[in-house]
């Protein structure tokens, strides 16, 4: 327990869990570079980090924002299968534009996030069980629009989208699209009066409703943002496996809650910093790569990530227990 | 023996507060003792105890003339005392029988060894109480869909069913109506025949006089008064339970009486919210008295759009309006101080500048962006204005004093530039100093011109700040009274009033 002073001064341990997160990242990157300099710190290696990181950023970065509200979607996985194979069918060469299939796959995310919203704000469903039930659902339709089957023999300029880097560097383009992303959902949560409002429907949706905000449409807003995300996420799976797999992205919602999670944001709401989903992410990431390069097997590298979960969650549990 | 049940000398405190100090309670077997006093008087501390709830600080408990310690809701049971709460709390989804029987479920004992729960045998005794009590409710209900009226009668039959010497009833008929109020006198009738002891707590003088043989009063924790009902009247009463000098001085001035700027008009919304019609003027403090559940706050929400209005009218300087979003109210430029500052008035995940700037964002911000530079300057203007004591206002709300809270509450609406302002129950649990301040503060804004609503349960409180005050009695207005008929009688009169009439 850190003691509370009077005038409102708190001592620095409320900041143990801003900032243990970035430390453990420091940590395990520093370790793994002096263990393995000649795997880990090779640049090829480090992008192929970024690269694992991407995909899982961006599902996050909406995850963040339905969590902060006081939320959770378990959909996500699901979308990203769905809007792939939907994207795929829109992206066998000589057919349409490009701009076609992303669309249609970011429609089919913002379908999902709105039947995932009206549920939450306007037929008080708990956001567990809607989106329990949107992601079994829509893993259904998404292997009724695909036959079952992966939809292969997609366009270059599609398979493109995802692979490749920024002109003249080492840069993968899916890091490109990550980075944008979570500086963009930081500007919008610090900076604006839409992200700002987040909080305060995550910190006290009551008070948030008192003080005149419209609670239920910031709800849909949220697991809107988080539906077109995913979508967007399921063009670039795609993309990357040059398919659009009913099966893609099974267990994904899982990986994104724990990055938000990691990221030191609150599983109940209102408090949280956009940078911890980043270094969340790339935490997941990294780990997965040095437990790969230490030959640790797959199975213990799945106790490791749970214990780092159970950690997480631990810390902030601690956090909010000290403000009450 | 003559009394079943003795409470000698009890003190209580609460963080340093003295609730209860050096109270007694002495109860004979088969009477009905009726504990009265105003809200906060510490009479369901008392009952708390008892129930060995809370643990008292010193004082003694004898039942049937022996010292006793109650460690818990279940000993006190086991020693022959039970309760029925005045918030009910059954297992929603259980059957009424089950409910009746929790924690003590009849059990039948299957191939020798196994003990199951027997449903039929409680479905059985529940009937059999019930057709006793001549109530007409299926042991089989789910709980759930029962009435409020219905829910209370269960819980009674309950706290009946267990056959205790000492029952005691917090306001029993709060939820039931008056064909259910026979029913209850009816059982209480026959329990003082068995020679049961009923603690009796209640607000409505008819029924005390209706029922009590004994009556004892609380006043600000200590004891005001006790003696036989047949003795006292309904004034002498009301003088006990308020008795007390005005001590604190309302810093009171006259201001000049505007125009109309809020007007209601036959306002409805389910039974807290009965037909009420009033008029406010700026520059005017109208206080809203009444006792707890009678729809103060009810009516309140109405206006501000918490729960919308299911019919009447709303003008606001004149203009018909419609609020059904507290946004439409602010929009209008009303703001509301809500009773409970934690539950509804902040978000205590945040700063103090944050929640300052909760409902005006929007004024601080241009393009949807925020300017920090406008938001932190309204911060540390109000800060300083309302003397709120931070160490910055980047600082957690949660570290403030429950009266410093209250200040970046009232910060936050005075930012967004109301004409109107409502007040529930503005200074429950903050300390006189910062009282103080907020009665000055309403004196402040009421001067300026605004229209002020603040309800109260404290009677010098309400007293002390009004021009007039409205008296609601069960989602009516019972009464109104300008400041010169200004007196804790008239407005007790009027908010024990059944029915929203006077009795």
């Amino acid at each position: 327990m850190s003691e509370r002073l009077g005038d409102g001064r708190i001592k620095w341990r409320d900041n143990v869990r801003e900032f243990g997160i970035l430390i453990a990242f420091v940590l395990i990157v520093a370790i793994l570079m002096v263990i393995s300099p000649d795997a880990f710190a090779q640049p090829k290696n480090l992008i192929g980090i970024v690269k694992q990181a991407s995909i899982n950023g961006i599902l996050a970065c909406g995850m963040m924002f339905v969590i902060l509200s006081g939320g959770i979607d378990l959909s996500v996985g699901s979308t990203i299968a769905l809007a792939g194979v939907m994207a795929a069918h829109f992206a066998h060469p000589d057919t349409y534009p490009l701009i076609v299939p992303i669309l249609v796959a970011l429609l089919v995310g913002l379908a999902v996030g709105l039947v995932n919203g009206l549920g939450v704000a306007y037929g008080g469903i708990p956001p567990f069980i809607i989106t329990l039930a949107t992601m079994t659902a829509v893993r259904g339709v998404a292997l009724i629009a695909s036959g079952g089957s992966p939809v292969y023999n997609l366009s270059d300029s599609f398979n493109g989208l995802a692979s490749g880097f920024i002109p003249g560097t080492i840069v993968p383009i899916l890091a490109v699209y990550f980075l944008i992303i979570i500086l963009v959902s930081g500007f919008i949560l610090t900076k604006t009066v839409f992200g700002r409002r987040i909080y305060t429907i995550g910190g006290n949706d009551v008070a948030a409703k008192v003080s005149g905000i419209n609670v239920k449409r910031m709800r849909l807003s949220v697991y809107a943002i988080s539906g077109v995300l995913a979508g967007f996420a399921g063009v670039l799976l795609a993309s990357r496996t040059i398919s659009g797999s009913p099966t893609a992205g099974q267990g994904y919602e899982l990986d994104a809650i724990a990055a938000v999670i990691i990221g030191g944001i609150s599983m109940s709401g209102g408090a949280g910093k956009w940078y911890g989903t980043l270094i969340g992410a790339l935490l997941l990431a990294v780990l997965a790569n040095g437990l790969d390069i230490l030959n640790v097997s797959s199975n213990y590298q799945m106790v490791i990530k749970g214990a780092i979960i159970a950690i997480a969650v631990l810390v902030d549990i601690r956090g909010k227990a000290r403000n009450e | 023996m003559e009394y079943i049940l003795e409470m000698k000398d009890i003190c209580k405190s609460f963080s340093g507060v003295k609730v209860l100090d050096r109270v007694s309670l002495s109860v004979k077997p088969g009477e009905v003792h009726a504990l009265m006093g105003e809200n906060g008087a510490g009479k369901s501390t008392l009952m708390k105890i008892l129930m060995g709830i809370y643990k008292m600080d010193s004082g003694s408990i004898l039942i049937g003339g022996e010292a006793v310690t109650v460690s818990g809701p279940k000993d006190a049971i086991s020693k022959g005392i039970s309760m029925i709460h005045q918030e009910l709390n059954p297992v929603l989804d259980m059957e009424v029988a089950e409910n009746i029987f929790i924690g003590r479920e009849r059990v039948k004992t299957v191939a020798g060894k196994l003990k199951l729960v027997d449903k039929a045998s409680m479905r059985e005794e529940t009937e059999e109480l019930f057709r006793d009590m001549n109530i007409s409710i299926n042991p089989k209900a789910v709980m759930r869909y029962l009435s409020v009226a219905e829910t209370q009668l269960v819980e009674i039959v309950k706290a009946i069913s267990l056959k205790s010497k000492i029952v005691i009833m917090d306001e029993p008929t709060s939820a039931i109506t008056e064909k259910e109020v026979l029913v209850l006198f009816e059982q209480i009738k026959r329990l003082k025949e068995q020679g049961v002891a009923i603690i009796y707590i209640s607000h409505k003088m008819d029924e005390i006089f209706k029922i009590a043989d004994q009556i004892t009063v609380l006043r600000d924790g200590a004891l005001a008064g006790s003696g036989a009902a047949a003795e006292l009247d309904g004034d002498k009463l009301i003088s006990m339970m308020v008795g007390r000098e005005i001590k604190q001085v309302y810093p009171k001035e006259a201001t000049e009486i505007l125009d109309v700027v809020l007007e209601v008009q036959e306002l409805n919304r389910g039974k807290k919210v009965k037909d009420v019609s009033f008029r406010l003027h700026g520059g005017e403090v109208l206080g809203i008295a009444g006792l707890v559940g009678s729809g103060r706050s009810e009516l309140v929400e109405t206006i501000f759009g918490i729960r919308p209005a299911t019919s009447g009218k709303i003008f606001v300087k004149g203009q018909a309006v419609t609020i059904r979003h507290p946004k439409e109210a602010i929009a209008h430029k009303i703001a509301m101080i809500t009773e409970d500052r934690k539950q509804t008035g902040l978000n205590l995940k945040t700063s103090v500048e944050q929640n300052i700037s909760l409902v005006s964002i929007k004024k601080l911000s241009r393009a949807g962006i925020i300017d920090k530079g406008q938001e932190s300057e309204a911060a540390d203007r109000y800060i300083k204005s309302l003397n709120i004591k931070t160490h910055s206002r980047k600082a957690p709300i949660i570290s403030l004093s429950g009266g410093n809270q209250q200040k970046v509450v009232l910060a936050k609406w005075l930012l967004s530039e109301p004409d109107i302002i409502i007040f529930d129950e503005p200074t429950r649990g903050i300390d006189v100093g910062a009282k103080r301040d907020i009665y000055l503060l309403i004196g402040e804004l009421a001067k300026q011109g605004k229209g002020i609503i603040v309800i109260s349960s404290e009677m010098p409180e309400v007293m002390g700040i009004s021009d007039r005050i409205l008296v609601m009695s069960e989602g009516a207005v019972a009464g109104e009274l300008n400041r010169d008929e200004f007196s804790q009688e008239a407005i007790m009169n009027y908010a024990s009033a059944r029915g929203g009439k006077k009795s």
